[in-house]
C-alpha cells in the first residue's frame, strides 16, 4: 500500500498545479507549477521525503520512454515541416551544442572564479 | 489485423516500450553514444507504426497513458533537487549565471541564425522557445504567433539530440563539474536532456530539473522581447 499512497501524494500535488495551470492566465504548464508546488511542500516539511521517494524515484526513472509518443507525432507534423527542414534542421544542431557549451562554460567560470576567489583569501590571512 | 491494431488500447504502449527495451539492449552490447535507447525506439515506433500501416491517432490512442504520466514524472523532478539543496544554495552564483547565459545563448543564436538563412518572421518565433519543456514552448509559440506543431516537433528534436550528445560535448569541451553539466543539459535540452543527466548523477539530475523551470520561466520573458528584434 506504501507504493499507492505516495502515487496518491504526486497525483493530489499534480492536480493542485493543474489547477494553479487553469487558475492564472500565464503560459506556464501544470507539471512547473505541480515541481515548485512539490519543492515547496519538501522544504517546509508539509510533504517528507519518505512520502514520496520511492514512487518519486520510480516514476523519474521510467521518464525517458514517456518522450516515445511526442516523438512519433514527428510523422504527422512531417508535412508542414519539409518545406523548410534544411535551415531549421541546422539552426537546431548548432544552438542545441551552442546553448549547451555557454550554459555548462559560464556555471563552470563562475564555480572556480569563486574557489580562486577563497584560495586568495585564505592565502592572505596566512 | 490491422484493425485490431488501431483499435487496441494496449499496443502503442507495447511497441513503445518494446522499442525502448530493444534500445537499451542495443546500447549495453555495443555501447557507442548515437546507440541512444530514446532515439532507437523512435526510430523503431516510426518504423512498426508505419509497417503495420496504423495510422499515427490509433498509436496515440493507445500510447498517451505513456505521455500521461509525464506531468507527474516532472513534479517528481523536485524530489532529487530539494536533496541538492544544500549544493543549490552554495553555488547559486554559478547556477543562475549559467542558465541566465544559456537562455541568452539560445534565443541570441535563433536570431543571427534566423537572419543569415533570412527566415520569415513566423518561423523565426516558431524557433525561438526549442530549447523549453514542450508546454512551456507551446504557449510561448502561439502567442508570438509562431507555428505550434513545428515549434514541438523542434523541442522534441532539440532533447533528443541533446540527450544523444549531451555527454560527448561535456567532455569534448571540458564541462567537468556535476553542476556545471547537470545545467548544460538541462538548459540546452529540456526534460529529454535531463532524463540523460539523471543517468549521469544525482547532482547532474537535480541541477538539470532546475534548468527546465528557470529557463522554461527566463525564455517567456526572453523571447517576446527577442520576438521583436527581427
Amino acid at each position: 500500500m506504501k507504493l499507492l499512497y505516495q502515487f496518491g501524494i504526486i497525483m493530489f500535488v499534480t492536480f493542485l498545479g493543474e489547477f494553479l495551470h487553469c487558475l492564472i492566465p500565464l503560459p506556464i504548464p501544470a507539471s512547473i507549477y505541480g515541481l515548485l508546488l512539490m519543492l515547496a511542500g519538501l522544504m517546509t516539511k508539509v510533504i517528507k521525503l519518505e512520502q514520496v521517494k520511492i514512487a518519486a524515484d520510480f516514476l523519474i526513472e521510467i521518464m525517458p520512454p514517456m518522450f516515445i509518443p511526442a516523438a512519433v507525432g514527428l510523422i504527422v507534423t512531417w508535412s508542414d515541416l519539409k518545406a523548410i527542414l534544411v535551415p531549421v534542421l541546422v539552426i537546431t544542431c548548432i544552438t542545441t551544442v551552442f546553448v549547451m557549451v555557454v550554459t555548462g562554460r559560464t556555471a563552470q567560470a563562475v564555480m572556480h572564479l569563486k574557489e580562486n576567489m577563497a584560495a586568495q583569501k585564505m592565502e592572505k590571512q596566512d | 489485423m490491422k484493425e485490431i491494431l488501431c483499435n487496441s488500447a494496449y499496443f502503442g504502449v507495447t511497441v513503445s516500450l518494446i522499442g525502448y527495451g530493444a534500445g537499451i539492449m542495443l546500447k549495453k552490447k555495443f555501447k557507442y553514444a548515437f546507440l541512444n535507447p530514446l532515439l532507437i525506439s523512435i526510430i523503431f515506433v516510426i518504423g512498426v507504426v508505419m509497417l503495420c500501416g496504423v495510422d499515427y491517432e490509433s498509436y496515440e490512442n493507445s500510447a498517451q497513458y505513456l505521455s500521461y504520466l509525464l506531468t507527474p514524472a516532472t513534479v517528481c523532478l523536485a524530489v532529487p533537487l530539494y536533496q541538492q539543496m544544500t549544493l543549490l544554495k552554495k553555488n547559486l552564483a554559478a547556477v543562475a549565471c549559467g542558465i541566465l547565459a544559456g537562455v541568452l545563448a539560445s534565443l541570441g543564436s535563433v536570431l543571427l541564425l534566423a537572419f543569415l538563412f533570412g527566415l520569415e518572421h513566423d518561423v523565426y518565433v516558431t524557433l525561438l522557445p526549442k530549447s523549453i519543456t514542450t508546454a512551456i514552448g507551446m504557449g510561448v509559440s502561439e502567442e508570438l504567433g509562431g507555428l505550434v506543431t513545428i515549434t514541438v516537433a523542434v523541442i522534441i528534436v532539440t532533447g533528443v539530440i541533446g540527450n544523444v550528445i549531451g555527454e560527448a560535448v561535456c567532455k569534448l569541451f571540458r564541462i567537468y563539474e556535476p553542476i556545471a553539466k547537470g545545467l548544460a543539459l538541462g538548459t540546452s535540452s529540456h526534460a529529454i536532456g535531463t532524463a540523460k543527466a539523471l543517468e549521469m548523477g544525482e547532482v547532474e539530475g537535480a541541477m538539470s530539473s532546475l534548468a527546465i523551470a528557470v529557463a522554461g520561466l527566463l525564455t517567456v520573458i526572453g523571447a517576446s522581447v527577442f520576438a521583436g528584434f527581427y
